[in-house]
């Protein structure tokens, strides 16, 4: 309760109903303190963390190569002691794999999701704070890449400059900033209309200043969000590439165990089921991360 | 007129689409004659000439382009290097499966979804409300292709109901329309409801959401201040309002959804316009890859503008403000 008292205190200084216990916090700090009480989006927190350290050291104690074939092929997991999660279809170690191809599918992940991120927001911050026919062109620009289904573009972009994982980055990257540019322009739209805005202007400072120190720091909340929602998607479209074979194939991630071992399905399960365990408690535990954020940022939502 | 606006920006996008991956196919490294040769078996000085001519490879890569857009508004789509077809005609064959893969997944994750998420916030914190919220996260965590091969190793070993691969039984070819409808139907359950998955979480969320924000407006406590039945309150007055959300939301996540056919139609063998995409780009069958692109942007702008017209169905208010 109190933490509801105070946010209606702080959106409304007249109010003069102060809880005791805390004086008006920034804003930053208020959603912080929502946020670590959020029991799901600490359990999101703890299982990535985990993720993290498994892919970072597990290499240390196992550094197994998980490209080499090491034993019988379609080992049950548990069957064979020094395998613990079994073998492929060609008897490369799934543990291995598991460990190594972790590193990739996040590192790509997070990456893909940053420059989403930097190219949705530049992208609706020039649109949203110009106006007029810099912000029609800007949208007739973002509407273009909406157009244009993602993954088959992603395909073609791959195609055409060879499956690195850097093509894989830049064309992720390129195919899903434009919901981030929609978010951003929105929040320019509404905040360049508000007092501290023009107040900011009267005292002479440009529109690069205004837009970068007075305007985004405002329209931060949103994105945060939007930019780690962006890492599940940004995770699950490299995934779904790997699985196509279109990935770098000289580096293990989980989508590539899943993709190459999808004709053998029948005869063993576990190299296509346990790489998508994985896959699914990353991203799960990325979007309970973004739920709490979301709920941390916007008071009024904390009631549903 | 507006409608005539949109048609014209809709082509002006369209032409845009065609240009960018024009010139990005261009980048592609190899020589376009030498691969198409490569797949006919040998490769002499006069033969790739030959091939250059055929193809128009030529001409000017600017000139290229312009013969090209004059070709595809006569649905002509060049013809493919590696099937040695008409793209436009490999396309006919293979958007029928996807189209209905699509509709079928979008027509189940409404249908299902929607209801749902009302009847969730009907109780803003029961255990129904709870599922929905769940089920909207694992929707939107698991990976489609995964869960669609979680469903063939299901229904495969453990309970083989439906079949898990292809898009029809063969040995029916000769069987009564009727029998070969039901048949697709058939291979068409799990395909559908792999994809229909991730959708129907969201849209049970959205329409939770949305029907709860509804629900606290003021015209509905006018609503049940009449005394009208709360089946009515619900259905007629708030779900109107609260749908509107979820029509965009359909509307612009028809891309995403065409992205994830893709990946069930490898899955499950389904032999639509995303197995042909994926086969062109191993070959770089490049009139294949660019007029597949082409059609799913027009579907993408045509989904775009159904969805437009059904918010303002829904919605007169929009209507009256031009």
């Amino acid at each position: 309760m109190n933490v509801k008292n105070n946010s209606k205190n702080s959106k409304n200084p007249k109010n003069p109903k102060k809880s005791f216990s805390e004086k008006t916090q920034s804003p930053l700090k208020e959603a912080w303190s929502v946020f670590i009480r959020n029991k799901s989006a600490i359990a999101g927190l703890f299982i990535l963390g985990a993720i993290i350290l498994l892919t970072l050291y597990g290499q240390l104690f196992y550094g197994e190569d998980p490209f080499e074939i090491k034993w019988l092929p379609f080992t049950s997991p548990g069957t064979e002691p020094g395998f613990l999660l079994g073998t492929d279809y060609l008897g490369r170690d799934l543990l291995a794999g598991l460990i190594k191809g972790g590193g990739p599918t996040l590192a790509v992940g997070f990456s893909a999701a940053t420059l989403t991120t930097l190219i949705g927001m530049s992208m609706g911050a020039f649109a949203g704070f110009f106006g007029g026919k810099i912000d029609a062109f800007l949208v007739k620009i973002t509407e273009f890449f909406q157009v244009l289904p993602a993954l088959l573009f992603a395909m073609v972009l791959i195609a055409v400059f060879s499956p690195k994982v850097i093509t894989i980055v830049l064309a992720i990257g390129m195919v899903s900033w434009p919901a981030t540019a929609r978010l951003t322009r929105t929040e320019f739209l509404r905040i360049r209309e508000l007092e501290y805005v023009t107040a900011a202007r009267s005292i002479g400072m440009n529109n690069f200043r205004i837009m970068f120190s007075v305007i985004l720091p405002n329209a931060l909340p949103p994105l945060i969000v939007s930019a780690t929602l962006s890492v599940g998607i940004a995770i699950l479209f490299e995934s779904g590439l790997s699985f196509l074979g279109l990935g770098d194939p000289n580096v293990m991630s989980w989508g590539l165990m899943i993709g190459s071992n999808r004709n053998y399905i029948l005869e063993a399960w576990w190299p296509v089921a346990v790489p998508g365990v994985f896959i699914f408690l990353t991203v799960l535990s990325v979007s309970l991360i973004g739920d709490g954020l979301t709920d941390a940022f916007n008071p009024k939502l904390r009631e549903r | 007129m507006n409608i005539l606006r949109r048609v014209f920006s809709g082509l002006l996008l369209i032409i845009g689409v065609i240009a960018l991956n024009f010139f990005l196919l261009q980048l592609a490294p190899g020589d376009t004659a030498e691969a198409i040769a490569g797949s006919m078996g040998g490769a002499s000085e006069e033969l790739l000439a030959e091939i250059r001519q055929t193809y128009g490879l030529d001409k000017p890569v600017l000139s290229q382009l312009f013969i090209y857009l004059g070709d595809v508004i006569t649905f002509d789509l060049g013809t493919s290097y590696f099937y040695n077809q008409p793209v436009s005609s490999l396309i006919a064959q293979r958007i029928g499966p996807t189209i209905l893969l699509v509709l079928s997944a979008i027509f189940l994750s409404l249908c299902i979804g929607v209801p749902l998420g009302v009847m969730a916030a009907e109780k803003p914190s029961g255990g129904l409300s709870y599922s929905v919220t769940l089920l909207a996260l694992v929707g939107y965590a698991t990976p489609v292709f995964w869960s669609g091969l979680m469903f063939v190793i299901f229904f495969a070993s453990v309970i083989p109901i439906f079949p898990v691969q292809g898009f029809e039984d063969i040995s029916l070819r000769k069987a009564s329309f009727f029998v070969r409808s039901l048949d697709v139907l058939h291979h068409l359950i799990l395909p559908a409801i792999t994809l229909a998955i991730i959708y129907l979480a969201q849209y049970s969320r959205m329409a939770r959401a949305s029907m709860i924000e509804t629900l606290s407006s003021d015209y509905i406590r006018t609503a049940r201040a009449k005394g009208l039945s709360e089946l009515t309150v619900v259905y007629k007055h708030g779900l109107r309002n609260a749908v509107l959300p979820i029509i965009t939301l359909a509307g612009l996540q028809f891309g995403n959804l065409l992205s994830g056919a893709i990946l069930v139609e490898t899955v499950f063998n389904w032999p639509g316009l995303g197995r042909l995409i994926f086969d062109a780009i191993l070959a770089r069958d490049y009139p294949t890859i660019l007029g597949v692109l082409i059609i799913s942007s027009v579907m993408v702008i045509v989904a775009n503008m159904l969805s437009d017209m059904g918010y303002r169905l829904a919605d007169p208010r929009i209507l009256k403000q031009g």
